[in-house]
């Protein structure tokens, strides 16, 4: 009964909104269409739908999947400065941070499942139904914890969202177990799958110590660049009590770690270049190309660049002061980490193949098709999961105030975008 | 920490979780005793043999056994690349007796052991031959395989392998799509 | 999704009525319904345990059901054999370098042998490399599309590389659902009913040896070879993994491997590597082995050396 009508309720807010608001969902529905369609035409054709090879037999959804691993860690590791530095509303960051979490966590599972040649036998990964190759098998811990920390930020967000609506306070001795043990598993899920490439010594570019502590710390600059943006949309749009102190403490933070990013891609580079073993060619292929084959040296400049000026955006506290720079800077981070983690990461871990091939790969259509439809479908599932727990959040929208005969507030109408 | 837990589960696992075993395993059987086979001798050249029926001593008098250019056998003269600066036909096939060989002792070999011959020069090969590591066999590699003889694959007049053309090179993945 | 359509392995069905569009349309819902159609389509395999679960009256009556199987879509007697390892044997390859020419010749016996996808995906288990004298092995710039009227070219030599059964393989390692192993004899095979497709393995493997079916296998009936193998050379869906398995319908059965039936100057040897009087074994006393990229510690069973 009472899950029920607070199902009942959350499809009505959900239905619900303003033009703009209609408008975003409309867009994103259409993105999941293209990948479906997309994705169908590749069911039907096999992974050579897509460009990757045997010489490159991990390409863009892998690459999609790590820097998505990394916006799950980071949202919820935010609840730690929001801890630390005792920031006003907690509750509301820490939720949003899951929200975050689990829409990230959605899309990681999908890009593993589009990339696997046979989707249908998944559950042979599942402890029990299958036969999960433990403790071994470093992609078989990555799909436990993966799931694991889905369905911890599952619960706490249903739990909060759930007892808000009845109008009751969530039952802390739940909650904050669970929140705090999110933390550490949020470091874990990220660790894990830079463990997944880490471990393998066929791949000179990813067998580095340093490989995890630089998820890490990407990961801590793109996470919260999501959630800043997001910060101030919902303090414009719904009035959520976020200081202009708390934004400029996580911007703070930000540099740090944007530092210790640097620092750690520059150590990793002198390592390379100074040391020049026939283990640089792959570095090479990154920043300068191996002969004629030079398709990501544009892009790993361009993030290189965008990942050095957001730096200092977020460094001088003149210029994070001002909004509009800090969201300048919020984007090109976010830009210069999906760089380096997605196909920095990936594609010249592959290039040259073991046996010094290259193959220079570019995504095709139907894995642009894929990625928009995976994109579309997490964007949707944040902005329903964010449309409804602000209002219950902030107690517009509880069983009381949820009778048909009122309408839920038009001020909660477009917010995460 | 879960990959403290992973690393910790890692170690105590030893190396790699390998197993090693198969439900189907039952079909065991104990390797068979091993067999020789040598492999058919390779055709003479048509009409060539025996040697003696041009080589006829009572037809043709004393042999002259200079080393020099033969009015006759060209094709063989051609092609003759087996040390063709000191060497010549009477170094290995004998003089007096047409259908044989003979050693540097003089020691007759039949041509259906010409390995003995060759194997005065190429001692190594030759021992290589004898454990398999030389050559090639074909058919079981724990019971009846068959065995080459050092004419099956070399010519002895001109041993070295000609160039063979290769087959084609795979595809490029660039060039492989649906 | 109607259970009476015909299926196939490959993911999906369809029934011959509806139009490719809805088809696909249908297939992706089925899809997003998590999975459904593996389940609708092939239940007996979606519910079926891993390989190794079996017992050996499972794997019988599996067996059974491929042969049948294959010999229809083949239209000709195909047996699939689940020959066990043989006791005190391990088997070992040696590759003399002095000799191979880089004819390619073993590339496609084992193609044939092996029945793998001709194009589209073409699957080669084996690569030969060619590479300058002037450097050495230096695998890094090595060329594997080398073409020319006659080999060897001067100045180059060649290196054919395919698995090396590693006895710490780091592809066995890294395979989440354990659908890879090491064999007593020394082989490592894969499930083909079991992977999921997710290339860990593939990255994980030094010697680029496995290769995925990127599409479905292309392998004409009147070149299909009727003698296989459950872990071996039996036809492979789309989606999975496969790699060099040493023949093992070959080996288990006391036979050489078709690559070295094949090879016309003499530079494969094979046998068991617990019989010093193998010739593998008699390659490693008199000649000097070496493996490759032995600081990986993947321990190959695989040995390449120079007899000249």
């Amino acid at each position: 009964m009472a899950i029920s009508s607070f199902l009942r309720g959350s499809g009505r807010i959900i239905a619900s909104g303003d033009r703009a608001y209609k408008i975003w969902v409309g867009a994103l529905l259409t993105l999941i269409a293209v990948g479906l369609f997309a994705y169908s035409f590749q069911l039907r054709h096999g992974l050579i739908a897509t460009n990757m090879r045997d010489q490159v037999s991990w390409a863009f959804y892998v690459g999609n999947f790590t820097f998505l691993v990394g916006i799950a860690a980071a949202a919820v590791m935010l609840v730690i400065p929001a801890y630390v530095y005792n920031w006003g509303p907690i509750k509301e960051v820490a939720i949003l941070g899951e929200l975050l979490a689990i829409s990230a966590i959605i899309m990681c599972l999908l890009f593993v499942l589009v990339d696997m040649g046979r989707p249908d036998r998944f559950l042979h990964i599942a402890p029990l139904l299958g036969s999960p190759n433990f403790p071994i098998s470093i992609m078989a811990w990555d799909a436990l914890v993966l799931n694991v920390y889905l369905g911890v930020n599952l619960a706490v967000v249903g739990h909060i969202l759930f007892t808000g609506f009845h109008g009751k306070d969530y039952n802390k001795k739940i909650v904050i177990p669970l929140v705090l043990f999110s933390i550490p598993m949020a470091v874990s899920i990220h660790t894990v799958t830079a463990f997944l490439y880490n471990g393998m010594a066929a791949r000179p570019y990813w067998n580095t110590a340093i490989l995890a502590p630089r998820f890490i710390a990407s990961a801590f600059c793109s996470g919260p660049a999501v959630l800043l943006v997001l910060f101030q949309v919902l303090r414009k749009r719904t009035g959520l009590p976020i200081k202009d102190e708390a934004i400029q403490k996580v911007a703070e933070l930000m540099a740090y770690t944007m530092f210790l990013n640097l620092f750690l891609l520059g150590a990793e580079l002198f390592k390379e270049y100074y040391s020049a073993t026939e283990h640089l060619l792959y570095t090479q292929y990154f920043w300068s190309g191996i002969g004629p084959h030079k398709a990501l040296v544009p892009y790993a400049w361009g993030g290189l660049l965008a990942t050095v000026i957001a730096f200092f955006i977020f460094l001088v506290p003149k210029w994070r002061r001002n909004m509009l720079l800090l969201n300048i800077g919020c984007g090109l981070i976010y830009f210069g980490v999906y760089i380096e983690k997605g196909m920095g990461l990936v594609m010249p871990g592959m290039t040259p193949d073991t046996l010094g091939e290259i193959y220079e790969y570019r995504p095709t259509f139907v894995e642009w098709g894929v990625t928009a439809g995976i994109y579309g479908i997490g964007f949707l599932v944040f902005t329903f999961l964010v449309k409804l727990a602000v209002p219950i959040m902030s107690g517009h929208f509880t069983a009381v105030h949820a009778d048909p005969a009122t309408p839920a507030p038009d001020e909660l109408g477009a917010e995460a975008h | 920490m879960l990959w403290i837990a992973v690393a910790l589960a890692m170690t105590l696992s030893g190396h790699g979780g390998v197993e090693t075993t198969t439900p189907s395993a039952q079909a065991v059987k104990a390797p068979k005793k091993e067999r020789l086979v040598e492999a058919e001798k390779p055709p003479f050249t048509e009409g060539i043999f025996p040697c003696s029926q041009c080589h006829n001593l009572k037809v043709n008098g004393k042999v002259n056994p200079t080393r020099r250019e033969l009015q006759f056998h060209d094709e063989i003269q051609s092609d003759f690349h087996h040390d063709s600066e000191n060497r010549w036909c009477l170094d290995c096939h004998d003089a007096n007796k047409r259908d044989v060989l003979h050693l540097t002792s003089g020691a007759e070999v039949p041509f259906t052991e010409s390995y003995k011959l060759c194997g005065q020069c190429h001692g190594d090969k030759y021992r290589d031959w004898k454990r398999g590591v030389h050559g090639k066999r074909i058919g079981q590699w724990n019971g009846e395989k068959t065995y080459f003889l050092c004419v099956n694959c070399h010519n002895p007049h001109s041993p070295r392998f000609k160039p063979l053309k290769p087959l084609p090179p795979p595809i490029r993945p660039s060039e492989m799509k649906r | 999704m109607n259970p009476e359509t015909p299926c196939n392995n490959s993911g999906g069905c369809g029934s011959g009525s509806v139009d490719p569009g809805r088809r696909d349309v249908l297939k992706f819902l089925a899809v997003g319904a998590t999975m459904a159609t593996g389940a609708a389509c092939d239940l007996e395999g979606f519910f079926r345990k891993s390989f190794r679960e079996l017992s050996p009256a499972d794997v019988r009556r599996m067996v059974t059901s491929w042969e049948r199987k294959y010999s229809r879509k083949y239209g000709k007697a195909v047996t699939v054999s689940e020959t066990g390892p043989m006791a005190g044997v391990k088997f070992g390859y040696g590759l003399d370098l002095s000799r191979c020419v880089g004819c390619r010749r073993c590339v496609y016996a084992c193609v044939e042998e092996n029945n793998q996808s001709r194009k589209e995906p073409q699957i080669q288990w084996i690569r030969v490399l060619e590479m300058d004298k002037a450097h050495g092995i230096d695998i890094n710039h090595s060329d594997v599309y080398y073409d020319s009227a006659e080999v060897p070219r001067p100045g180059k030599f060649y290196m054919p590389v395919q698995c090396q059964q590693c006895d710490d393989p780091p592809c066995v390692k890294t395979c989440p659902v354990g659908a890879t192993w090491k064999e007593k004899d020394g082989i490592v095979v894969v499930d083909y009913d079991w992977c999921i497709g997710c290339r860990c393995c593939m990255s994980a493997c030094p010697y680029g040896a496995r290769h995925f079916n990127w599409a479905e296998p292309n392998l004409p009936a009147q070149e299909m070879n009727p003698k296989t193998h459950v872990l071996g050379n039996r036809p492979r869906p789309k989606g999975v993994v496969e790699k060099c398995t040493f023949c093992i319908q070959r080996t288990r059965e006391g036979l050489y491997p078709a690559c070295v039936e094949i090879c016309p100057v003499g530079a494969r040897k094979f046998g068991n590597l617990l019989d010093p009087e193998s010739e593998i074994r008699q390659a490693m006393d008199t000649k000097r082995v070496f493996i490759l990229k032995e600081e990986l510690a993947t321990h190959p069973s695989f040995f390449y050396f120079y007899a000249t």
